[in-house]
């Protein structure tokens, strides 16, 4: 049977693991030189003090493939749903060869067994190979990258690391589940992009946040942290928009950024300009020539709204959980994974 | 392995090879088989006939285990079908149109019949192969009607089953290749004697292979048994037009036709038939069948015959 399996994966076998080498030669030629220009350039910043701006610069050179490969490996695991899972059973069905396998000395469910057992492996190897590949090629850049392409950012986090051989995994079951119960093969390529889709959309929306209970903390203004500050013409106060970055927590995934006021209250929504009470005629606040040229007087701004009592309010998976959240949310699959095939088992057996 | 093979078909050659009581199975709200109770004993070969959508498939599924029963119980070789490895082994199954793995060259089928069955015959694989001039290399998907009948054959033959069921294996074929077909198998029955039970909608198909037969219409087993016992037991009487009513009560009716001063009756009795008004002709299977088929009550003439009472 273990023959059999692999005879009828062979043609696409060989396809996926071609295109996987093409990626792994390009990656294995590329990685080593971008990796030097990465150690070199840290060396020249951290002498120079220039490191933000170098690393800047770095992730600007590199954002094309940085971006590419990130959909690579976001892509595979539906691709594998589709084309190794869907049409697993519903192949068979469709050209009546179930009906031949199934009158050999062997049972169904072993049958179904070998399949997922030999196809699956496959599948979470192939992932996994080209999470390994991927992950190791942009470890510079993601070292370097600017907030929203950082590793706990939504998309990045999905492409790095375990998670994406847990979601081939459940591509792949999700697939057969829907050849069983479809029982064709392009309706049921159409059911599991669709269901695959819906999932890594709510996964990281509502679901990752809450894996780890997440950390609620006001830190002080700072450039980090502040994305721009300015007062329209016809308004009392001046606002101030924050960023997603919180200072002294690099690579954290800021899940809410808030002003709160003096009071401790928020005053406006995420990612919502929230006026500020401080005077912009006269103190450090005033717009003079030469403040507004240099950093030091926007600085002095921040410290007058420190001091006034305004704070950021917000709520972040650190960055050190990016490991505990990987192996939560690969487990959190793999369950899934575990109930499709049991759903798969259980259908055979029950359907003709 | 071998042992058990030709043991018991060739000791007691009566032993049941298909048991059925009140056998029936529904797909969504159609009866698809019902009402089934049926004894095939070893060591014939079976032909289930019947038209289109009758039943045949769904009986032969169910057999095969590959359909669970709706209502009643079936027991083959002793065992409940699909009852686990050891039970599929004892079954062959050729399913209908004769399905291969059309990526598959024909060495790749029988190297899959070889792994996934413990009592296969290499040999006879080879041997048929060989015989019917199938290119071991040859991808199956390339191959005639026939040639893939013959491959699916194989594999069910090289399996070495108690019990081959095939489930109209020769429909889509052209006649020469079914008599080709047949032929094969009717060698191989003689040569390794197992049971065979088939199936067709066809009776001039069956008429030369098998010796047991099932008539099922409508979803109903309306006759099974030896041809023949079936042949000597069944008789078409013709002579004037008469009520199927006054027949004498040991013949029953299984068709008849009206013309306006004659009556044809094709009846099943046990006993001779003495009344001297009748012609009394023999039935060929196919007739048999086909009376079987249109049943007791032929729409032309009826009315005429109510009127009249």
């Amino acid at each position: 049977m273990i023959w059999l399996t692999w005879r009828q994966l062979r043609g696409a076998a060989v396809t996926t693991a071609a295109a996987l080498v093409v990626l792994a030669v390009v990656l294995a030629l590329t990685g080593p030189g971008m990796a030097s220009a990465y150690s070199t350039g840290i060396t020249a910043c951290v002498r120079d003090g220039g490191c933000p701006h170098f690393f800047d610069r770095f992730f600007d050179d590199y954002e094309a493939p940085f971006q590419a490969t990130t959909v690579i490996v976001l892509v595979l695991p539906a691709l594998i749903g589709l084309f190794w899972g869907a049409p697993l059973v519903t192949r068979e069905l469709e050209a009546g060869t179930h009906l031949l396998v199934w009158n050999q000395s062997i049972t169904r469910t072993r049958w179904l067994a070998v399949k997922l057992t030999v196809v699956g492996g496959a599948a979470v190897a192939a992932a996994g190979l080209c999470s390994l590949a991927v992950t190791w090629w942009s470890a510079p850049l993601d070292r370097s990258a600017a907030p929203g392409f950082t590793l706990m950012d939504p998309l990045v986090f999905g492409a790095r690391g375990v998670v994406p051989m847990a979601y081939a995994a459940f591509a792949f079951a999700l697939g057969v589940t829907a050849g069983l119960v479809v029982r064709r093969t392009l309706p049921a390529m159409a059911v599991t992009l669709a269901v695959f889709a819906v999932v890594q959309i709510v996964m990281p929306l509502t679901v990752r946040p809450h894996l780890l209970p997440p950390v609620t903390s006001s830190f002080q203004l700072g450039p980090e942290n502040v994305d721009s500050f300015g007062k329209s013409n016809d308004e009392e106060f001046p606002r101030v928009v924050l960023q997603s970055a919180l200072p002294g927590h690099t690579g954290a995934w800021v899940l809410s950024s808030r002003l709160a006021d003096p009071s401790g209250r928020v005053t406006a929504p995420d990612g919502v300009p929230a006026a500020v009470r401080v005077s912009m005629t006269s103190g450090p606040c005033a717009p003079s020539p030469q403040a507004r040229e240099g950093a030091g007087g926007m600085d002095a701004c921040l410290a007058e709204l420190n001091r006034l009592g305004y704070r950021q309010l917000a709520v972040y998976q650190p960055f050190e959980r990016f490991w505990p959240l990987q192996w939560i949310e690969t487990g959190a699959y793999a369950l899934l994974t575990l109930a499709l095939t049991a759903l798969c088992f259980q259908w055979i057996r029950r359907r003709p | 392995m071998i042992r058990g093979l030709a043991g018991p078909v060739s000791e007691e050659p009566m032993t049941t090879v298909l048991r059925a009581r009140g056998l029936a199975r529904k797909y969504g709200r159609r009866w698809a088989l019902r009402d089934c109770t049926l004894d095939i004993p070893g060591g014939h070969v079976v032909g289930l006939v019947g038209p289109n959508g009758a039943g045949k498939t769904t009986l032969l599924k169910l057999a095969g285990g590959q359909l669970p029963p709706t209502a009643g119980d079936i027991t083959v070789l002793g065992g409940r079908p699909a009852g686990g490895a050891a039970q599929l082994a004892r079954i062959g199954f050729v399913a209908q149109d004769t399905p291969v793995y059309a990526g598959l060259s024909v060495a790749d089928h029988l190297r899959l019949g070889a792994g996934l069955n413990p009592r296969w015959d290499a040999a006879l694989a080879r041997e048929r192969v060989e015989r019917l001039g199938l290119d071991p290399a040859h991808r199956a998907g390339r191959l005639s009607g026939g040639q893939r009948a013959q491959l699916a054959l194989t594999l069910g033959l090289a399996k070495r089953p108690e019990l081959l069921i095939l489930d109209e294996p020769v429909a889509a074929l052209d006649p020469l290749a079914r008599r080709e077909f047949l032929q094969g198998l009717m060698e191989a029955v003689a040569e390794h004697e197992f049971s065979v039970v088939l199936s067709s909608h066809l009776v001039s198909d069956l008429e030369r292979t098998c010796d047991y037969l099932i008539v099922l219409v409508d979803s109903r087993v309306q006759l099974a048994g030896q041809v023949d016992d079936l042949l000597a037991t069944h008789h078409r009487l013709t002579g004037p037009r008469r009520d199927p009513d006054r027949l004498p009560a040991g013949q029953h009716v299984v068709s008849a036709s009206h013309t306006d001063r004659q009556s044809t009756f094709v009846i099943r009795t046990e006993d001779p038939i003495h009344d001297p008004a009748w012609t009394v002709s023999r039935l060929t299977l196919e007739d048999l069948v086909l009376a079987y088929m249109e049943g007791p009550a032929p729409a032309k003439g009826r009315p005429v015959l109510e009127v009249r009472r």
